[in-house]
């Protein structure tokens, strides 16, 4: 609608040439006016939109942000946790089991409740058997959480609940989970547990509760955590010895890999090709759990025969 | 005021409950009251000790109370949504039966999301799905449904129980004061019918989409995992379909209760009841096709996670719900439904309660046997209900059916002014489309031949802008 002249110079973006061309009286016509408060009508609708849309956008990693993890071992790259079960080494001690217990104070839910389904294990010995007596071939599995990079339990937390954090493991926030048990249900591994009750902790056990790892009320769902905590601390001691964090600092840093007496479990960074775990990812014994699912675990078992054909 | 209250039919049934109750009615609330006394006080047993007070545990943690939840919004699809088919479609017999189909709606809906708050581990952190609430979670998009389809529904409920609050205002009777406050000064003039009843139209035809979606989007809490039997895509259907079938047959009972209750049996006559068994016989008959291709896609899959849930059902633990839902629940309805002399108040009463006894066991026996064969571990779980669940189950029954009968004494359950508008408007009407059926008359042959020329024409055309 501008005129000839003043079309080249009037900024669509801004009215000010309405104001420097006063000898055209005509040539501003209520266009850029309209255009102004047309723009602070976008402007104000772009700014509800926003106001609106942050908090739906906003990352949910408060948590993984804090823990501000220094470089990983063999450069600045994060790490990607992971775990390798020799089930051709494993005894079936069940050491892993009782470790993990008492590292991350998990409840003792005493043997009737137990019996009912309510015992929690974050480490579990999974017992399957093939054929029937007296052909019966049998295996034990210790099955922590198997750390998807494609986790079933986390897309379908209504709340933000369970998250991948940056290095890659599944992780819990008891303070923010509704225990609506969608993620139990969701887990085709069922590696999460929830609290059935309160935990009974008595007088002697009260004393004997690890700092490190916070205890859980009832009514929220709890689960692995690659023993997250031990991590944090062993690259606060490197950092402390002016060093980086190396595979040999990690490799049997969790209290499950710790107590293993057959040296079955190894801990360990997936994205440092140099590590242990990596080679034995590598291994032409390497299988994951239902890899069928598109789950991608990092839980790596190894055997020489698969269990179930 | 000319129109409101003049009537051409026996309003006095209806009116006749509002604002008092007698002695059936005193009693049944206090039994009432005293089944979900003993709901709130099993709640309070399992929110102070949690869950552990119920039978679930790993691997079903899920069970009654889920059950539950997709059994009461299955109800809430009797309501509203057949409601508004049926006036979108312009079935005139619909007039007597909308409202009290709507009520069930509202109150199912309620306790369908009150299931799913109880079965929260910490209901005291409810609001943090609205605070830190994840879109991509199924349980989000229930929310947003079901809260949608409640607004909705209250919406749809609320705008034909105007007029019928100036009618009870006018007439002063029960609580004037309410009725004064909710009719919104509704006079019946013609400019607030036409109002009125383009806001009907409005709502009944948003309501479809949504009631659809709301029960879809319960199916997609099943149907978006990786559990074996749950993973489907036709569960979104399926639940949709067995929703609307075990609504209607909680409508044909609430209704027969009414009818028999209020003395109704010249309003809500033998003919709506058989027209509503043919809907039900549809539905039972689309169930039936459902259930057989789920199970027989499952069974020649063959898949072992799949089977031992299937096997579990069709053999083992399950049998006896699971064959019994089947013969009850479909077959005999569909028996029952198909013959005209099964189509009268007692043969859908009898229908309708086997009906909705097996759509709770086949709710069921969608949560449970799955859960108890997981992929992973191998070793089969147990689930044995404990009085806890069964108490609050029978509460949020029970709450159900008082706040229905206090509906009953508050408000018409009939729609008073969509009857009269029946007589009045709808028989020229419906004489008028019956017209535009018929094939085109050349001129010559002259009006004479056909009898319809001669009516009057329909209201709708009179009316002012």
């Amino acid at each position: 609608m501008a005129s000839d002249e003043s079309a080249p110079r009037s900024n669509p973006v801004s009215p000010a040439p309405a104001r420097s061309a006063p000898t055209q009286p005509e040539a501003p016509p209520p266009n850029p006016e309209r255009r102004g408060a047309l723009r602070q009508i976008a402007a104000l609708a772009a700014g509800a939109a926003a106001f609106v849309a942050l908090p739906l956008l906003r990352p949910r990693r408060a948590l993984a942000q804090e823990d501000a993890p220094s470089p990983a071992p063999g450069g600045t790259r994060k790490p990607r946790w992971g775990m390798a079960i020799d089930l051709d080494r494993c005894t079936a001690c069940q050491g892993c089991v009782v470790a993990c217990k008492t590292e991350n104070n998990v409840p003792i839910a005493g043997a009737d409740q137990t019996e009912r389904g309510r015992g929690i294990f974050w480490m579990d010995m999974l017992q399957t058997e093939e054929g029937e007596y007296p052909d019966l071939k049998g295996q034990f599995i210790p099955t922590p959480c198997n750390h998807c990079d494609n986790a079933p339990c986390v897309k379908v937390c209504p709340v933000g609940a369970t998250y991948i954090n940056e290095e890659g493991i599944v992780a819990q926030m008891w303070a923010r989970c509704i225990g609506c048990r969608f993620c139990t249900t969701a887990c085709p591994y069922t590696r999460r547990y929830f609290n059935w009750q309160a935990p009974d902790w008595s007088e002697a056990a009260r004393h004997t509760l690890n700092p490190n790892v916070a205890t859980r009320p009832k009514g929220v769902v709890e689960k692995c955590t690659f023993c997250h905590h031990r991590i944090r601390q062993a690259r606060e001691t490197a950092r402390a010895e002016g060093r980086a964090m190396t595979d040999a600092d990690v490799r049997r840093l969790p209290a499950c890999a710790q107590a293993c007496p057959a040296d079955a479990i190894t801990f360990g960074d997936l994205n440092d090709p140099e590590s242990e775990l990596s080679q034995l990812a590598k291994s032409p014994r390497a299988v994951r759990l239902q890899e069928e699912l598109g789950t991608h675990p990092k839980v790596i078992y190894l055997r020489e025969a698969k269990w179930q054909e | 005021m000319a129109g409101v209250n003049d009537f051409s039919f026996s309003i006095k049934p209806i009116l006749d409950p509002i604002g008092k109750g007698g002695r059936g009615f005193y009693l049944a609330a206090a039994g009432l009251l005293m089944v979900m006394a003993v709901g709130v006080y099993a709640y309070v047993q399992q929110f102070v000790h949690g869950l552990g007070t119920t039978g679930m545990n790993r691997p079903v943690y899920w069970g009654v109370y889920m059950a539950n939840f997709v059994f009461f919004i299955g109800i809430s699809h009797a309501g509203t949504l057949i409601s508004a088919i049926l006036r979108v479609a312009n079935a005139e017999w619909r007039r007597p039966v909308t409202r009290c189909a709507e009520v069930i709606t509202v109150f199912a809906l309620i306790f369908g999301a009150l299931s799913v708050i109880i079965d929260l581990g910490r209901p005291d952190r409810l609001l943090f799905v609205i605070q830190h609430g994840r879109l991509q979670s199924p349980i989000l998009w229930d929310v947003c449904c079901i809260s949608t389809y409640l607004t909705g529904s209250l919406i749809y409920l609320y705008l034909p129980l105007i007029p019928d609050c100036a009618i009870l205002r006018d007439r002063k009777i029960g609580w004037v004061w309410l009725y004064t406050l909710l009719a919104l000064g509704y006079q019946g003039t013609q400019r607030q019918k036409h109002r009125l009843e383009f806001w009907i139209s409005v709502m009944a035809i948003l309501i479809i989409p949504i009631a659809i979606s709301v029960h879809t989007v319960v199916a997609y809490i099943y149907a978006t995992t990786l559990q074996p039997g749950w993973h489907s895509t036709i569960f979104g259907p399926y639940f949709v379909v067995g929703a609307i079938f075990s609504g209607l047959a909680g409508l044909m009972i609430a209704m027969a209760i009414i009818r028999k209750a209020f003395h109704l049996e010249g309003i809500l006559k033998d003919i709506h009841f058989n027209n509503l068994a043919l809907i039900l016989l549809v539905m039972t008959a689309l169930m039936i096709y459902f259930t057989f291709n789920i199970y027989l896609v499952e069974i020649t899959g063959n898949e072992p996670s799949i089977m031992a849930s299937v096997m579990e059902k069709v053999t083992g633990e399950f049998a006896l719900p699971f064959w019994g839902m089947i013969v009850g629940g479909f077959l005999v309805p569909l028996v029952i439904l198909s013959f005209p002399k099964g189509r009268t108040v007692t043969g859908c009463v009898v229908a309708s309660v086997l009906i909705l006894v097996s759509m709770w066991i086949e709710r069921f026996l969608i949560v449970v046997p799955t859960l108890i064969h997981p992929r992973l571990p191998w070793p089969t779980g147990i689930y044995n209900p404990t009085w806890v669940e069964w108490s609050v189950t029978a509460g949020c029954l029970a709450a159900f059916a008082l706040l229905y009968m206090l509906f009953a004494r508050v408000f018409p359950i009939v729609s008073i002014w969509e009857v009269q508008e029946g007589v009045d408007v709808a028989i020229p009407e419906i004489n008028k489309r019956f017209e535009g059926y018929m094939p085109d008359v050349p001129d010559e042959a002259g009006s004479a031949a056909f009898p319809w020329e001669g009516m009057p024409p329909h209201g709708r055309g009179e009316r002012e802008p």
